[in-house]
This record gives C-alpha cells, structure tokens and sequence, in this order.
C-alpha cells in the first residue's frame, strides 16, 4: 500500500496523480502529492515509477496500513530502486532492460527440475 | 440518469471500455479503419490492468513451426480449442509486435537479434498508449463505464458512466462499442486486478450477450504472503516447506498449484528460492523489477531465508471464461458489441487450459484489434438516427427494483472473495460445494439486484459489486454442471474426462442463470478417445 509521499522531495509535478489506476493520490495545497483514498490503493507500485523526485514510498502488504514514515522509508535503502531497477530516465543507460531473459531463465527452470527428477530416481532405485 | 446540463456527452464512431492490452489495440486497429475513437478506462491507460505490471511473453513462433506449435496446443486444449483460431493469433502477433518499435525500446540478444517475445508490462503499456494516441484515439482516463446504451431495436450505441475527477455522470453515444475490461480477478488481490471486476461481462450480459467457458476460473498463483506479487518465473525453481521446515515432495512444473493448495490447507507454507543460480539471481531486478521490492522493502533475503507464501486466484484472467464471440471479428451475441482480451473467452485458442504464459497476450492483441476493426466496420454501417432516444439497461448496482437502502457492500465482495478463492470451493470442487455458493452468491445478487444504487464513487463501488458476484454466479453454475474434471476445473466427484462432455458450455442470465454445453464435434469427441 502506498505509505507515504516524501514532502520535501515532491515537486508537485502531478504525474503520480494522474497515473495511479486506482485514483488513490490527489493534489494538496501548494500542488504537491497527497494520500486520498489510500484504501483503494492496489500495491501496483506504478506512481513510484513516474515519480522523477522519487518521492513516493509503497510498503509490499496489501492488506493494512503499516504506517510507515518517510524516515523508515529511506531507512529501508529501496526508495526510487524500482524506477533505477526499471532504468527509467537518468537510469537508462546503467540499468538496462534485461527482461527478454525471462524465456531463458524459464528454460533453464524446466532443465534443471528434470534432471533433479532424474537424480531422484536414479537414487531410489538404489535404495531399493 | 437523466441527462442535464452538467452532463458531458461525446458522439463517437467506436468507443472501446477498457485501456489494457486489447483495448488498446482495438482502438489502433479501429482508428486505422478510419473511425473516431474514444477509449474510456477505470483507471488510467497505461498503468491499469494486469499488462501493465505483469510482463507478458507472447505466442511467438516463426513461420515454419507454426503448424506444429498448433498441433500441439490443440491436443492439450482437451477438446475445446479450435485450430484455425490459434492459427490466426500467431500470425497476427508475428506481424504486430514488430509495429511497436517507435514506442518500445526492444532489447537484442549477444548476437544482436531482436527480441519481441516478451514485454516488460510499464513500459508496453506505455507504448500502447502513446501508440494509440498517435493512431488519433481520445483516451478518457478515470472514466469507469457502468452500462451500455441500446437503441430502440438493442442494438449497443455506447456507454454510460461517471468521471471519477468531480463524480460526474458522462454519456458517450458510438456507432459500436469494443468491451475490453479485462479478466475478472474475483477481488482476489491479484497483481494489477483491481480494476478487473468483470464490469464488461455484466454489461454485455444485459445487452444479450452470452458468456462461455466460466467454469474454468480456478487458476492460482503462489506468491509471498501479505504482497500481491504474482509473478510466477522465480517460483519455477522453488522448494516447499512446511512450518516443521519438512520439505514437500512437490514436482517443480506447471500444475504446481493444487499441490500447494492442499499443503496450504493443512497448514502454513514457506519456500525457499536457494536453487536460483548466481547470473539469474543478479539479473533478476532488471528482469522483474517489481517482483524484488518486497524482498528489498523488507528486508528479506529471498535466496537465502524462507519465506512464507500462499496462493493468489486469478479468476479468469489465466483463468479462461468470458463473453462469447461469434464471428471472426469478435462480435459477441449482442448486435453492435464486441469482446476483446480477458473480457472475452480464451477456449479457442486456449482450451480447458490456461492461457498464460503465452497464449493470452497474443489473444488479446489479436481479439483486439479483430473487434476494433469490425466495431469501426459496424459503425459505418449504421445510419446515424440524431436526437434519438437513447436506452440506458444496466439494472443490478444502479436502479435497484425496490426501494434503494443500505447494502453492506464490502460484505457481498467478501462473498465473493471467499467462494471464488478458497481452495476447499475453488479448486477442490464438488457438487455440493458448487451448490452451497451459488446460494450464498443468489442471496448477494438478490440483496444487490434490490437495494443498491448510490453517487459517484459509490456507485461505481455498488455496480463493481454487482458484476464480481454475476460473475462469480455464471461461473459456479458452469462448473455444477461440468460433472468431470477437464483441464483446470477439477471436480473431486467427477474425476476425468467424460468425452459425452467434450465441447464448451455457455452460460447467460441475470437473476436466473441458463448454463448449456454446445454440440459435441465429432473431432473433438475422437480426439478425446486419444486423450
Ligand atoms: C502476473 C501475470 C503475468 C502474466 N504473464 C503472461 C505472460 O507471460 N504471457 C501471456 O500471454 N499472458 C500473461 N498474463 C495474462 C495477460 O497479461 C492478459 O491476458 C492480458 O494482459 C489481458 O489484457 P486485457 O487488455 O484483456 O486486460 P487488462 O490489461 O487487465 O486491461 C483491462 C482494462 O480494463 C479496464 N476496465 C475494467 N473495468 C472497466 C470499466 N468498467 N470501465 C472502463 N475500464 C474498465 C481496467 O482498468 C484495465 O485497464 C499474465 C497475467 C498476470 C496477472
Ligand atoms: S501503488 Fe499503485 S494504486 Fe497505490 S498509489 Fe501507487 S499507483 Fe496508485
Ligand atoms: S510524481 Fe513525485 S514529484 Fe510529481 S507530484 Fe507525484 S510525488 Fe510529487
């Protein structure tokens, strides 16, 4: 659920207002983020990606409120790594889309169950 | 709802509900035919939806293998697939994915090949709609459309619904409308399902259009527990364990899941990722960069701890049913209306399987644009009756038969979250099972049906309560009738096949239910003598 909006690092650019699929986050005074309808925040992560500032901050649960403060939000090292990870704007040339692997590393899932499958039955039929 | 002054209202040749994968494609494909467009989604396009914060890898196959790759998905369809259609999908996703290329950065392999199998969802999404907008469409966002509008014969001529900004009604009148609103995720909390509440389904249904293949409605995905992070490629390596840290003897592969539904239902479940190789495990945050954040956030070493996991329902999204087309273009059973992606059933070119994976994505990008080009073809056609009286007929959510009182509506969505994703009713099936929710789900809709109506937000909240519990009862009335287990609808009362049942089953009704199977092929009934 989205926790918190990072006051002094919002520029009240409004890109996460108008993205969020779930109308969750509207205009304060002075322009900048605020939390509106937090309950209907679906954990999709999506604002902190449009975010430029990095201002935004979702904790993973879906079901509560943790009630997480910007302090433990920076606390946890991982504001702004989903826009990095991402390699959205200043972050595209050092963090490259990597996710036409996911065919491969799916592959290489497959191989590696039937060989433990193999192993498996290899060792059973020396135990019996 | 009577139009006022306040009332914004827009004429359009083809309007397409819902901003995801298919609706955006249907409003590219019908803009190319030379209509005006509008698309109107809940949330916004480009975010909203389960493409957006998934990463679909498509039905991709060259030219050569093609015959084979149908072959092969036709005899695991168990008898409900339909060749020719998963003919026509790998072609057009081989032609289509291609045209991106302005919008989507495609990666290349170390030989510099390019690769457009697979697509991370934030920025395909992005691309959709910076594709469809160049293709001259209007997008409405936070524009959730709650019924259709029909002319004096029936036949669809557009939607009505509120704009979330100010809670304001809006009117679109369209020669033809595309209904593109995603799965129905059963208010499971399915990764990007929020929005997916099978609005279009009941929509469709209160315009004539009938559903199909809504007993198959019961695939899960494990995922952390507490999160919502359904993405499955990390789980392919995975070992189980139970809280004595024992570990289960579940065979890694594709039907993981009933095994860890009855590992759940005796007790807690953990996993450990530690079999994920080194290069996999560095790689991971530029492949899913949203499937680590929970790990990351709180402080989870993922490949080193185990973590307890549960299992999510997906409803009918890599679940299968949906509105039924009945031609090539997708036109559904209602004159004017047309059915694309999740909204629409996936049996032909999936079967009784999911189509996950694979097999979705390329539906909907290809239902999609079928349904924008035959919307745009219908509306031509249409001669255009100006001042005429339009009929607003969603009924359920909206104009309550007696007098309009409090409904606890988190209630009847709690309902539906418990009947449609508890594994002892959704996956374990039984008759008597099937029976004891669909009187629990009947006395939800007759409670909605009667008394639930509101404002704005609320409204929308009382319509979305509406289509999940219609939905929820199409799809247990289906499954009562399907006394045998074919592909994932599992009937612990009826197991195997039972070829008298080879064919698929539709299903209509509103405050009475109709289920009926189509006539069995004589392909499809000795194609289950080999299965
Ligand atoms: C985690 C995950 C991973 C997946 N991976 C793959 C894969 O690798 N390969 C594959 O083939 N498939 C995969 N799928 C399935 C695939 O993503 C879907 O089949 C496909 O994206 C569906 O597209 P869609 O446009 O029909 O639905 P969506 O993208 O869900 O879009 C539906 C849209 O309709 C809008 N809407 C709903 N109701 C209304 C209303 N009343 N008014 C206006 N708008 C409305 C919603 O806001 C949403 O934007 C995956 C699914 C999930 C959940
Ligand atoms: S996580 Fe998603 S739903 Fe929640 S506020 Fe951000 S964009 Fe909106
Ligand atoms: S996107 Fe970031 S900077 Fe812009 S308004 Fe939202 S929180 Fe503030």
């Amino acid at each position: 659920m989205i926790e918190v909006v990072i006051d002094d690092r919002c520029g009240g650019c409004g890109a996460c207002v108008d993205v969020c699929p779930s109308d969750v986050l509207a205009r304060g005074p002075g322009g900048k983020a605020v939390i509106a309808r937090q309950a209907d925040c679906q954990t999709c992560y999506l604002c902190e990606l449009y975010c430029p500032e990095d201002a935004l901050f979702v904790w993973p649960e879906t079901d509560r409120v943790a009630g997480v403060t910007a302090q433990q939000a920076l606390a946890t090292g991982d504001v702004g790594g989903f826009r990095r990870d991402s390699g959205w704007d200043e972050h595209a040339a050092t963090h490259t889309n990597q996710h036409w692997r996911m065919g491969a590393i799916f592959e290489r899932a497959r191989l590696m169950a039937i060989d433990a499958a193999d192993t498996a039955r290899t060792e059973d039929g020396r135990t019996s | 709802m009577s139009a006022d002054f306040d009332t914004p209202h827009w004429d359009t040749d083809v309007l397409v509900i819902g901003g995801g994968l298919a609706g955006t494609w249907a409003a590219i494909a019908a803009a190319r035919e030379g209509a005006r467009v509008i698309l109107a989604d809940k949330g916004y396009c480009g975010t909203s939806g389960v493409t957006a914060t998934a990463g679909p890898g498509h039905w991709w196959v060259a030219p050569e293998h093609r015959e084979a790759a149908v072959a092969d998905r036709q005899k695991r369809s168990l008898g409900l697939g339909d060749p020719d259609w998963m003919a026509r999908i790998l072609d057009l996703t081989w032609t289509s994915l291609p045209q991106l290329a302005r919008h989507y950065a495609f990666s290349t392999d170390e030989q510099g090949r390019v690769q457009y199998r697979g697509l991370r969802g934030p920025e395909y999404m992005r691309a959709m709609r910076a594709f469809a907008l160049e293709a001259g469409a209007t997008i409405l966002d936070h524009h959730p459309a709650l019924e259709l509008l029909t002319d004096a014969d029936g036949v669809v001529t557009g939607a009505a619904g509120v704009a979330l900004r100010g809670e304001r009604p809006w009117t679109i009148r369209a020669g033809a409308v595309v209904l593109a609103t995603g799965g129905c995720a059963f208010a499971s909390r399915l990764l990007g399902a929020a929005t997916n509440t099978g609005d279009g389904l009941l929509m469709g249904a209160e315009a004539g259009a009938d559903l199909s293949g809504m007993e198959f409605t019961n695939y899960y995905t494990p995922m952390q527990a507490g999160t919502n992070m359904a993405r499955s490629m990390s789980f392919a390596f995975a070992r189980w364990f139970d809280e004595a840290d024992d570990e289960l003897d579940i065979p890694a592969g594709p039907d993981v899941s009933p095994h860890l539904a009855r590992a759940l239902l005796k007790g807690r479940l953990y996993c450990r990722l530690d079999r994920i190789p080194q290069d996999i495990r560095e790689v991971m945050p530029q492949v899913q960069p949203n499937f680590v954040r929970p790990f990351a956030r709180m402080g989870v070493d993922a490949y080193a701890e185990r973590f307890e996991v549960t299992l999510v329902s997906e409803g009918t999204v890599r679940g299968i049913g949906g509105l039924r087309v009945t031609d090539t273009l997708c036109q559904t059973a209602a004159p004017g209306l047309f059915a694309a992606g999740d909204a629409a059933s996936r049996e032909l070119v999936t079967g009784a399987i999911s189509g996950g994976g694979a097999v979705n994505s390329s539906w909907a990008l290809s239902s999609g644009q079928w349904a924008g080009q035959g919307a745009a073809a219908f509306a031509r056609g249409r001669a255009a009756k100006a001042g005429e009286r339009l009929r607003h007929i969603g009924q359920a959510g909206l104009r309550p038969t007696s007098r309009s009182a409090g409904v606890d509506l988190l209630a009847a969505v709690q309902v539906v979250r418990h009947e449609m994703g508890a594994y002892d009713r959704n996956i374990f099936r039984t008759g008597a099972g099937l029976e004891a929710s669909g009187e629990r789900l009947d006395d939800a809709w007759r409670e909605i049906a009667a008394h639930a109506g509101g404002w704005g937000r609320g409204l929308l909240r009382a319509r979305e309560a509406a289509a999940l519990v219609a939905a929820a009862r199409w799809s247990k009335a289906s499954a009562l009738q399907r006394r045998e287990s074919r592909g994932m609808h599992r009937r612990e009362d009826a197991s195997g096949l039972d070829p008298r049942l080879a064919s698929r089953q539709r299903s209509h009704g509103l405050d009475r239910v109709v289920t009926r199977f189509e006539a069995i092929s004589l392909e499809n009934a000795s194609l289950e003598a080999v299965a």
